[in-house]
């Protein structure tokens, strides 16, 4: 059974629809890349997996099921700017998060749960900041610690809305390792990724969308000159023909 | 007890109820709905009076709670259809207070509340108006009401605590993971409307709104802990009911007015002397600073 499978998903906005009729499903255990321009849908359309945005019409399935039959597989790594960092917490308290959805009414995160977000927290590098005000982590310490909360979930099936955002090229590379992993356990993993020079070498399968969804395949199948040109229309420039490194103009 | 005693224990609950609850209004950024509300379960406590013709406390805290959550209602009806969301709370806040100033007047003659008295309270009458069951005299019935809504605000945030605060700091996570956030926000908004008018009679609709909002607002300087930031607000709403009645007794001011204004005297020096937040905090880093590198 596909981790996700979307059919016919039109989302709208106080009737403007910014999704129109994206169909699509992935494979399992594959890294999946979302590209797109600003404003394409990418957010809207995690936001509609997750049942975050209503959904104008279609359906969408997680392992065969509605999403919110299937919360505990799933993963959502937020846009960082999403939430108020000013908030009176500290990243490990962010973490545990992570593990609500497991919890149950009434409870408290016990021993375990605890166990849990500080292996995740171990994972991404940020062991020594457990105690840390969230306000006093850096944009990409910050970034570290959603995905931390993320890994606490113990999902099956990630979304993840630009995580790569505000770090640095060395962390890009430790949390792409980290993504491997998962896959390498068989977990799919879905990311909104903006920079077009790193798609081919990150992800497996590629969903290039604006709108509408004009292309998903695997990456070197789907991320073509021409695919590009339909997903970004006239504000790609091209710095090298040869090396088919498509990059956007800012 | 003596009767300054009863004052000092009313004032001490409304700040605990108030302090608590209004930790999480700062943290939802929803300081103006709580400034509504505060006002619209006027009509609440008038409406509940009107059906039920009588002043028990609890049909003023069912009629104020359900006013509340209408309050709320309305606001997110006409804020999620465009209206901007400071002028939606101004409109229903002034159409349903005015409603409720309306009725009152009309009814001015039946219901022993009047205007002045709801908008500024009036503690000093407090441990006069007492609890007598089968003939025995229980204490004020304001301090009842008062702990027993302060015992409810307790016991759902106790139950709801994980709830409340992923929905507080991340409602798109909070709702991705099944917590019914709508839910958790009228829960609030129902804490809000029982705490106002339990406090109402002590320390009036407009003085609740400074019992709520500055308590939770100077914690908020102080620590970076949830938890503790509703221990330190709970601190402040006793300590501004305690030295509010000291302050009033020694210059023979109002009590409400000078436990409001304690409250914002401590938020004002706390604002300036904060070691994290506050300006000589941020002075004396940018001193520490300029020294290392003279
Ligand atoms: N809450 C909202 N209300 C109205 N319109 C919205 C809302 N959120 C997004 N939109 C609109 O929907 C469109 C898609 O937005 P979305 O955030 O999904 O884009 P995106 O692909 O994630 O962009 P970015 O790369 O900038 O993150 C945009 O045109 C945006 O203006
Ligand atoms: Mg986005």
């Amino acid at each position: 059974m596909n981790p996700v499978d979307i059919s016919n998903v039109t989302v709208a906005y106080d009737r403007k629809p910014v999704l129109q009729e994206v169909t699509f499903n992935v494979p399992e255990g594959k890294l999946i890349g979302i590209v797109g321009p600003n404003g394409a849908g990418k957010s809207t359309l995690i936001k509609a997996i997750l049942g975050l945005v209503p959904t104008a019409s279609g359906t969408v399935r997680i392992y065969g099921k509605p999403y919110k039959a299937q919360r505990k597989l799933v993963g959502y790594v937020p846009q960082r700017g999403s939430v108020d960092w000013d908030f009176p917490t500290n990243a490990l308290d962010v973490v545990l998060m992570g593990r609500y959805g497991h919890i149950g009414w009434f409870k408290r995160p016990g021993k375990k749960d605890t166990k849990i977000a500080m292996q995740a927290l171990d994972k991404v590098g940020m062991k020594e900041y457990a105690d840390r005000q969230i306000s006093q982590l850096s944009g990409g310490q910050q970034q570290r610690v959603f995905l931390a909360r993320a890994l606490a979930q113990d999902a099956t099936v990630y979304f993840m809305d630009e995580p790569f955002v505000g770090v640095d090229a060395a962390t890009e590379k430790a949390i792409i390792a980290l993504l491997n992993e998962l896959k390498a356990q068989g977990k799919t993993v879905l990311v909104v990724h903006h920079d077009l020079q790193t798609v081919k070498e990150y992800f497996d399968w590629t969903l290039l969308l604006n709108k509408r969804q004009v292309a998903l395949g695997p990456t070197e199948e789907v991320f073509t000159i021409d695919n590009l040109q339909k997903t970004y229309g006239g504000r790609l420039a091209f710095l090298d023909q040869q090396v088919n490194q498509p990059f956007v103009q800012q | 007890m003596s009767y300054g005693a009863w004052i000092i224990l009313t004032g001490s609950l409304v700040g605990v109820s108030c302090g608590i609850v209004g930790c999480f209004l700062i943290l939802r950024k929803m300081a103006m709905l709580a400034d509504a509300i505060s006002h619209t379960v006027l009509l609440g406590i008038v409406l509940a009076y009107l059906v039920s013709h009588s002043l028990e406390g609890i049909y003023m805290l069912v009629g104020a709670g359900i006013i509340g959550l209408l309050t709320a209602f309305l606001v997110q009806v006409l804020d999620t259809s465009g209206v901007q969301s400071d002028a939606a709370i101004g409109v229903v806040f002034t159409s349903l207070f005015a409603l409720g100033v309306i009725l009152l007047s009309a009814f001015a003659g039946k219901v022993h509340l009047d205007v002045n008295h709801a908008l500024m309270g009036e503690i000093t009458f407090i441990p006069w108006d007492t609890l007598t069951i089968n003939g025995m005299d229980l204490g004020p019935s304001a301090v009842w009401m008062l702990g027993f809504v302060l015992i409810l605000n307790l016991i759902l945030i106790f139950f709801f605590y994980k709830e409340i605060k992923i929905s507080s700091f991340d409602p798109a996570m909070a709702t991705a993971i099944g917590i019914p956030v709508i839910f958790i926000h009228y829960l609030l908004m129902s804490m809000v409307s029982i705490t106002t008018v339990a406090s109402f009679d002590s320390v009036g609709a407009i003085l609740v709104v400074a019992m709520l909002i500055v308590p939770g607002a100077t914690a908020y300087l102080l620590t970076d802990r949830l938890i503790i930031m509703l221990c330190i607000s709970a601190v402040i709403g006793v300590a501004s009911a305690v030295g509010g009645y000291y302050a009033a007794l020694a210059w023979n001011i109002s009590i409400s007015g000078s436990m409001a204004s304690i409250a914002g005297l401590i938020f004002g020096l706390t604002f300036i002397l904060s070691p994290k937040h506050g300006l000589l905090g941020k002075v004396l880093a940018r001193r520490s600073i300029s020294t290392q590198h003279s």
